[in-house]
């Protein structure tokens, strides 16, 4: 089994305010999902992000107000998986809400840090 | 009462008490010590009692005896006496020979003590649990192999080699420093986690052992609860897992001993003074800020116990299994949970799922597989059935899906 971490992006929209049924139900998509991952022994591990205060330092100490001015689009988090191959992880990530709202799923191979 | 009802519970109480207090005097190095005075002691209780009648207070008599025991003990044992009492006169500074102190801030704090020596990280966790039956619960060894389903010999050997790693690793008996409880801790959960389950789950079909194991393990556990430094929101988050599920012992077997599935039991038979009780120690164990597997999983069986069916129920049940297999996985979770996303999401749903598992090794597997399939599969469902029936051990398991082959027919 190799370790694969999918990378969670969407189209920046600062307008969008979910109501609280709106952010339960978004919140029930991604646990039924991450909970079918994990009942096949697959799950790893989970960041999600916030969409607030978000920084970036560049060289020389200069700090930038969020990403969000250049970039199209934001990251909202991860997830690790374990899966026997690259197709086998694009499969797992089928089943993301994220895709459901127009967002998209990378798909990468994580290096383990002993190697 | 009689003799020969009260000489076995007292073994179970009392057995434990006296061992810590003389482990902690002489050091683990010198179990095997402390378990001959201790088992040296019931014998003459069994003999005295039958021909004098039983003392006023019977564990008094039982410590009275034990220390004296003891002092002789270190009076036959020259060598001994000139090795360790040597040392434990340096270390406690005394003039005349040690005597075990069995008051009961002693008492409780050795059984606490030991609890933690018993469950040192380098034993092996099976190892820990036998340990625990046999010196912290009074278990007979016939009875620590009934419950493990394996021969006394196994069990001998198991108990001598976790007491030889106790004496080669020299663990003290103490309470490790604060720093040190949460991880150590961690350890002690697991072992009367697994001792409880031991008795829930257990194929033995000796019901009374069943339940005294599942108690044993809740009274260890109000141990922890008792003690400031270990009254951790986990410990009280197992006890509440504890008391719900203790809640349903009797309404799960019939008399003759047959299981009785959740949905088929009668809820009137349910302990209410358990469930209360589980519920305050859920409330308890809401502080902290971590969420341990026995908060998701004392969450689950509080709503395993509510007798009001609750239209979210399902729902949090759902939600709390996503949850608790983010923590840790195992294939029993795994196919509970997917029962519970087939009630709520429906059977077709929850089959895409369970077709995902991999766990064809597994009976409940298929028996899951089989109940999914009876609405619009007949023959899938039969198939599974009778798979899961070939792979099942206990009879319990083969009434339970002889039954569902008998509705599908």
């Amino acid at each position: 089994m190799t370790e694969f971490m999918m990378i969670f992006r969407n189209d920046y929209n600062p307008s969008f305010k979910p109501t609280p049924e709106q952010m339960q139900a978004s919140v029930k998509q991604w646990q039924d999902w991450m909970g079918g991952i994990a009942a096949q022994g697959k799950f790893v591990g989970t960041t999600r992000l916030s969409s607030e205060g978000s920084k970036i330092l560049k060289p020389n100490h200069v700090i930038a107000d969020g990403p969000y001015i250049e970039m199209k689009e934001i990251v909202g988090g991860s997830l690790n998986v374990k899966a026997s191959s690259m197709e086998e992880a694009l499969k797992l990530a089928e089943g993301c809400p994220i895709l459901q709202i127009g967002g998209n799923v990378e798909v990468r191979k994580v290096i383990p840090m002993n190697n | 009462m009689n003799n020969k009802e009260l000489i076995p519970q007292l073994f179970k109480t009392e057995y434990r008490k006296i061992i810590s207090v003389l482990c902690k005097l002489f050091g683990i190095v010198h179990i095997e010590i402390a378990e001959d005075i201790v088992n040296d002691t019931f014998l003459l209780a069994t003999e005295t009692w039958d021909l004098n009648g039983i003392p006023q207070n019977p564990s008094a008599w039982l410590y009275t005896v034990a220390k004296n025991k003891t002092k002789d003990y270190f009076k036959r044992q020259q060598t001994f006496s000139q090795k360790i009492v040597a040392d434990l006169k340096q270390q406690h500074t005394l003039s005349e020979e040690p005597e075990p102190d069995l008051s009961a801030q002693n008492i409780s704090d050795s059984q606490l003590q030991m609890m933690f020596a018993i469950c040192h990280p380098s034993i092996p966790a099976e190892a820990q649990i036998g340990l625990a039956l046999r010196i912290l619960c009074g278990f007979g060894i016939d009875e620590i192999a009934e419950a493990f389903l394996t021969n006394k010999e196994t069990i001998n050997k198991r108990l001598f080699r976790s007491k030889e790693k106790l004496r080669a690793e020299n663990i003290k008996i103490e309470l490790p420093d604060e720093s040190e409880i949460k991880k150590r801790l961690e350890a002690v959960l697991t072992t009367l986690y697994l001792l409880f389950n031991e008795g829930y789950h257990s194929n033995t079909s000796q019901n009374y052992l069943r339940k005294e194991l599942c108690l044993e393990a809740m009274r260890l556990n109000y141990f922890l609860i008792e003690n400031e430094n270990t009254n951790q929101p986990n410990v009280n988050a197992l006890m509440a897992l504890m008391c719900f599920h203790a809640s349903r012992l009797d309404a799960r077997t019939t008399e003759t001993g047959e299981p009785v599935l959740y949905e088929a039991q009668n809820k009137n038979s349910w302990n209410e003074e358990l469930i209360e009780k589980g519920n305050y120690f859920l409330i308890q164990s809401a502080k902290g800020s971590v969420i341990s597997k026995y908060h998701l999983e004392a969450s689950i069986a509080y709503w395993h116990s509510t007798k009001i069916d609750n239209p979210d129920r399902w729902e949090n049940i759902l939600q709390l299994y996503n949850q608790l297999l983010q923590i840790e996985y195992s294939p029993i979770t795994a196919l509970n949970r997917t029962y519970a996303l087939s009630k709520v999401s429906g059977n077709q749903k929850a089959l895409q799922e369970a077709l995902k598992l991999n766990l064809e090794e597994n009976h409940f597997y298929h028996s899951l597989l089989g109940h999914l399939y009876s609405d619009n599969d007949k023959p899938k469902a039969i198939f599974h059935f009778k798979k899961a029936l070939s792979m099942a051990k206990s009879a319990g398991d083969k009434t339970t899906l002889n039954n569902h082959l008998e509705k599908l027919k």
